[in-house]
């Protein structure tokens, strides 16, 4: 009884989000007639964007990753006092805002940042220019590499106690343990963690865009906004969204071949302690890693705060474009959050309760639709259903209803990921009970599920929140002095090289999103301890 | 979903026009913003007129241009301010812009001014500008700066974007023809960074990131006049340079016909066009007085400029061209 009746709202959602999809991506396929990727590989500017896309990624990917290897294996086996507040800090480079992230970056290793100074000060010139590749690696690097080092750093907290205990009984040298017990661990893992960065990577907007400089380093998603708002070539800019569709759900395919996902958990703090054979070279090979992180994390984030609190300060705080944006920044997050929340949880009700009679198969396919958009990245989608309303209102006159859909729907992957998982063991703990007592609907919800998962549902809706809060991916095509989010102005700001002002901009969305992101993570595992 | 319908009726609502008589003026940022010609402009125009004008500042010039494409006959604007003689071909074809009423017998501009369409509200020559006491001996000719000085770095604007990065594209086109893509490519070896428009790569500039700058001969007046400084020199290449006629027109879907033309009409009065030199840093288009510091300001021996239809037609090729020789 209680397994059909939650269906229906779930696949209507689902054929919502297909139709949405489906819509714009024939706005595209209208738009450029006889979509020929032959022709599109031909053209010497497109190849070069293409493969630049594919340079770009696979080495940030590489960096990424490969750093995060070295830098997990020395978290995992050492305890010192910061290391939670590390943890932390590792957890929020992925919701911090890409923006504030590059403007942090560029206060250190800019033409005019810190390290250029003290260089400086000894009459030397800064070696490298942080526009172009070099950027866009540092910047790929500093977003990831701690996001994946976390993942790792989860894989290898998944081995069993009694493999280090034997490892250590048997007093095996750390080189070999690492390849007997760690690395076979990590492989696992791997394949899995590389898709996701490269993904991230592949698709990167705001990133290049800020710290491109040029058509040298343009990736294809960046092409696909300068087609429509440079050059004006819909027909490019069409055919460059369908081409980034082709190659990214190639990419999401083959990956998905390779990898099993181990879900997300949100646990840094409590793991277990365990022995082994210490030794002067591996305490030194560890700190050197962790210290490598701490160099790279740290000082940029620093500079944020520091930079921040400028003379301009007062004024950029009183301006209302200021206020403007953050209310609009605001509406969207807040909007885009619940409608997530909301189509994730009902869509999970769905396949979960297919899950629950072993029809694992429709299941999967649904949570599919659901994470739809890492094949169709964010700005295809707006540049779709933008050639589509164009024609038939002013596209700028809604531009607020579709960035918070095109952003809602950016957050549902990770929704899903978030609760997918602990709603399946509340049903599995539950269901019989509910039904015994003919518990369903709100009140089910409500006396079950909101109490159980409660957590997750605050986590997921917390992180869409502030990943929308610090999207400019949606916005950007969208925005206009009229409608503008705190990434937006910030862009703007930087754009027109009003430093001082970008600097406290920044520092807001930092707290903001910071902030916002480890109360209501604070908040709801304080009230799970009660 | 119940929630997004107001919001979707307040977006709508926010996007209806507004009654009241507003003009609204799509221009770059530097025209509108605080140090630039706006909000005196602004001021006197509304003296007169019992209206308000309001300035939509875009990036630069082009995107002024694509702005107005994008949004089609929803604009919301009455009139464009600051696309130049080369947009005028490309804008027209958008079958967006009227016709205006302008007397414009008073231009003193080389050859006087018979577009019915435009009417130009400054001009200037583009010009590298430098620091003249970080930089002892500047290049006394475009190819020198491309070929020979391996010591300089520069920085200039996307052609796509801003109108003196279409500029130095046609510049060089003018000057290297067949040769620009290898042009471009040894510029490419001195470039700082390519950016969207002017305010950005000048205050780049300002600030130290580059030896030299894309702006125009007479950017060095605004620093003689509004700062006493002395320091900064617009280079006079042998060549010649790029004219460029900055135009205003009006939208055929305004609302505010009758005060689009009084706008239109107020940009060659001698109110409007004394505020270009030292609000603009341009050029005037009628005769009113120069300010002091525009006299000694350096004047290209020759100065030129392609065609707008020279322009239109090759626009896009020439684009091409330039981001292809970027890549390698």
């Amino acid at each position: 009884m209680s397994a059909k009746s939650y269906t229906l709202p779930g696949l209507i959602i689902a054929g919502f989000i297909c139709l949405f999809v489906a819509a714009s991506v024939s706005a595209l396929l209208f738009y450029s007639p006889g979509f020929n990727p032959a022709l599109l590989w031909q053209d010497a500017y497109y190849r070069h964007i293409t493969k630049f896309s594919f340079y770009q990624a696979f080495l940030s990917t590489i960096l990424s990753v490969g750093l995060a290897i070295p830098v997990a294996h020395a978290l995992s086996r050492r305890h010192f006092f910061a290391k939670s507040f590390l943890l932390k800090l590792f957890a929020t480079t992925l919701v911090l805002p890409v923006l504030v992230g590059v403007f942090g970056l560029l206060s250190v290793y800019g033409n005019s940042g810190q390290i250029a100074q003290l260089l400086a000060m000894v009459d030397q010139k800064l070696p490298f220019s942080i526009y172009g590749l070099n950027g866009i690696l540092l910047a790929h690097v500093f977003f990831n590499l701690p996001f994946a080092a976390r993942l790792l750093l989860q894989s290898l907290h998944s081995i069993p106690s009694e493999h280090h205990q034997l490892s250590s009984h048997l007093g095996i040298s750390h080189w070999n343990k690492f390849k007997l017990v760690e690395w076979p661990c990590l492989r696992q893992q791997l394949p899995h963690v590389c898709g996701l960065v490269f993904m991230l990577c592949f698709t990167s907007f705001a990133t290049v865009m800020a710290l491109g400089g040029g058509p040298k380093s343009t990736t294809i998603e960046l092409a696909i906004y300068q087609a429509i708002k440079f050059d004006f070539d819909l027909q490019a800019g069409a055919l460059l969204a369908l081409w980034q569709i082709l190659l990214c759900g190639s990419l999401a395919i083959g990956i998905q071949r390779f990898s099993r996902p181990i879900p997300l958990t949100n646990t840094t703090g409590k793991q277990s302690f365990y022995l082994f054979n210490d030794n002067r070279a591996a305490k030194i090979w560890d700190s050197l890693w962790i210290s490598l992180v701490l160099f790279l994390v740290i000082p940029p984030l620093l500079m944020i705060v520091i930079n921040g609190l400028n003379a301009k300060f007062i004024s950029v705080i009183s301006s209302p474009s200021f206020w403007d944006a953050l209310q609009n920044s605001f509406l969207v997050a807040i909007f885009a959050a619940f409608i997530a929340l909301f189509a994730g949880f009902f869509m999970l009700l769905t396949s979960r309760s297919w899950r629950l009679v072993g029809i694992d198969f429709k299941a999967d396919k649904l949570e599919l639709i659901a994470t739809i958009i890492l094949v169709t990245p964010g700005l295809v989608i707006s540049t779709g259903l933008f050639l589509l309303l164009r024609n038939i209102t002013d596209v700028f006159g809604f531009a607020i209803v579709i960035v918070i859909a095109v952003n809602a729907l950016m957050a549902l992957p990770y929704v899903i990921k978030t609760l997918a998982q602990p709603m399946l063991q509340v049903a599995q703990q539950y269901d019989q009970l509910c039904a015994s007592l003919g518990l369903f609907g709100f009140s089910r919800f409500y006396l079950i599920e909101w109490r159980a998962i409660k957590r997750p549902i605050i986590h997921a809706f917390s992180i869409s929140f502030v990943l929308s809060m610090g999207d400019l991916s949606a916005i950007a095509l969208f925005g206009s002095q009229d409608l503008r989010t705190l990434p937006l102005y910030l862009l703007q700001l930087l754009g027109s090289y009003q430093m001082e002002s970008a600097a406290v901009v920044s520092l807001f969305l930092f707290i903001l999103s910071i902030g916002i992101f480890s109360a209501v993570e604070q908040i709801s595992s304080q009230n799970n301890a009660h | 979903m119940k929630k997004i319908i107001p919001l979707m009726a307040f977006s709508v609502i926010i996007s209806m026009p507004v009654l009241a008589d507003k003009l609204v003026v799509y221009t770059y940022d530097s025209f509108a913003s605080d140090w630039g010609p706006g909000p005196k402009i602004k001021q006197a125009f509304e003296k007169n007129c019992a209206c308000s004008l309001e300035f939509v500042a875009l990036d630069d010039g082009v995107s002024i241009l694509n702005r107005l494409r994008l949004e089609g006959k929803n604009t919301k604007a009455d009139i464009l301010l600051g696309l130049d003689n080369n947009l005028m071909t490309e804008a027209k074809k958008t079958g967006l812009l009227a016709k205006h009423k302008v007397d414009t017998s008073n231009v003193i501009l080389a050859n006087g001014w018979s577009d019915n369409t435009f009417v130009p509200f400054d001009y200037g020559y583009f010009s590298f500008v430098y620091n003249k006491e970080t930089l002892l001996n500047p290049p006394a000719s475009l190819k020198e700066l491309i070929e020979q000085r391996q010591d300089i770095n520069v920085i200039y604007q996307d052609p796509r974007t801003s109108t003196p990065g279409l500029g130095l594209m046609l510049w060089i086109k003018w000057v290297y023809g067949d040769q620009a893509d290898d042009a471009w490519k040894k510029l490419a070896k001195k470039t700082v960074t390519v950016t969207k428009g002017w305010s950005e790569a000048y205050s780049m500039f300002l600030k130290g990131e580059a030896d030299m700058v894309l702006s125009y001969s007479t950017s060095p007046a605004y620093h003689i006049i509004a700062e006493g400084k002395n320091q900064y020199a617009a280079a006079n290449f042998s060549e010649g340079h790029y004219t460029q006629v900055e135009v205003a027109a009006k939208v055929k879907s305004s609302k505010n016909e009758k005060l689009a033309d009084k706008f239109m009409a107020f940009i060659v009065s001698d109110e409007f066009q004394s505020l270009m030199p030292t609000g603009n840093w341009m050029y005037p288009v009628t005769d009113v007085a120069l300010p002091e510091g525009f006299k000694n300001l350096t004047i290209p021996s020759t100065s030129f400029s392609f065609s707008a239809d020279k322009v239109d037609n090759n626009r896009k090729v020439w684009i091409r061209e330039w981001q292809s020789s970027l890549i390698y």
